[in-house]
């Protein structure tokens, strides 16, 4: 559902729309409450106006989906592998760790 | 000699000498690769993980196995990273200002439509994409970057973030949002395939 387009009186409009009326928040408040929604920190209600935000707000909802890519993709691309093996085992620094011990 | 007879005998110097090496070995495989992974530096993630035995060789007769022992290594070589991340001089830090979400006179959000978002699996199998994704999380300044890897790849909660940074919890969720905020900025290029694989 795409109420707005990015036409200067629609983006006016969409600005006072949910600047004024009942439970509507600006996009830049949206934004103060992606981390808690995310986390599930939000109460009932707002997690409510924040998911009313969503479907009203195209801009919001393919932000919302790309920062929530991005979070997937950091994960995959950064994450330990399960079985953790070296190219080598690494003989030297292991010697000087046991050498440094006894110091 | 019997069993209970090399078991008694732990504590002498030389039996320390091979459970030390013992532990080392176990170990080093998957704390360098963590070290390098917050440091992005062999040289560096080396010296940290020295300093993470040599705390942990100390420690050791206090550690008391509340946590298991992968889980207290774990700390203590995340706590060496941070430390030599602390030390160095890292290269000039580009401001994240500009790549923080952004809005129009009216507070809605500037975002331009999306056609395509890359799945996971795209960036996966593409060894040019997986590289250029490691190095946009390596362009995000340290205060960011660590946050960031601690909770979402390393696995620690808010209040672990903020315990082994110093800082505060509201610091850290701060933090971990712009982070990811500005990630995705950086990303979008690849996302959008902006960016021919
Ligand atoms: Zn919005």
């Amino acid at each position: 559902m795409t109420l707005f387009s990015t036409t200067g009186v629609r983006r006016w409009l969409k600005g006072m729309m949910l600047k004024h009326m009942h439970r509507m928040i600006t996009c830049r408040e949206f934004e103060e409450f992606v981390l808690r929604y995310l986390e599930g920190e939000l109460s009932d209600r707002q997690r409510s106006v924040f998911e009313w935000h969503l479907r009203l707000c195209r801009e919001c909802r393919e932000y919302l989906a790309a920062y929530k890519r991005t979070l997937e993709i950091t994960t995959a691309v950064m994450a330990p592998p399960n079985a953790p093996v070296l190219d080598e085992v690494p003989e030297d620094l292991i010697k000087a760790i046991l050498e440094a011990r006894k110091h | 000699m019997t069993k209970e007879h090399s078991k008694s005998v732990e504590t002498t110097p030389s039996s320390v000498g091979d459970d030390a090496e013992q532990l080392v070995r176990d170990n080093i495989g998957w704390m360098l690769l963590l070290a390098d992974r917050l440091l992005r530096d062999r040289a560096l993630a080396e010296d940290a993980v020295q300093a993470a035995f040599m705390a942990a060789f100390r420690g050791l007769a206090n550690f008391e196995g509340r946590s298991s022992l992968k889980t207290w290594l774990h700390r203590i070589t995340v706590n060496a990273a941070l430390d030599i991340l602390r030390q160095v001089k890292r290269r000039a830090e580009q401001p994240i200002d500009e790549h923080l979400p952004e809005f129009d006179s009216y507070e809605c959000r500037i975002e331009a439509p999306w056609a395509h978002m890359a799945s996971v699996d795209e960036i996966l199998e593409s060894e040019d994409l997986h590289d250029r994704v490691h190095k946009a999380i390596g362009e995000l300044p340290d205060g960011y970057r660590n946050v960031l890897q601690l909770r979402d790849v390393e696995g620690y909660n808010t209040s672990e973030v903020a315990e082994l940074l110093g800082i505060s919890e509201t610091n850290v969720k701060v933090r971990l949002h712009r982070a990811r905020a500005v990630l995705k900025k950086l990303l979008e290029p690849i996302l959008r395939r902006e960016v021919q694989p």
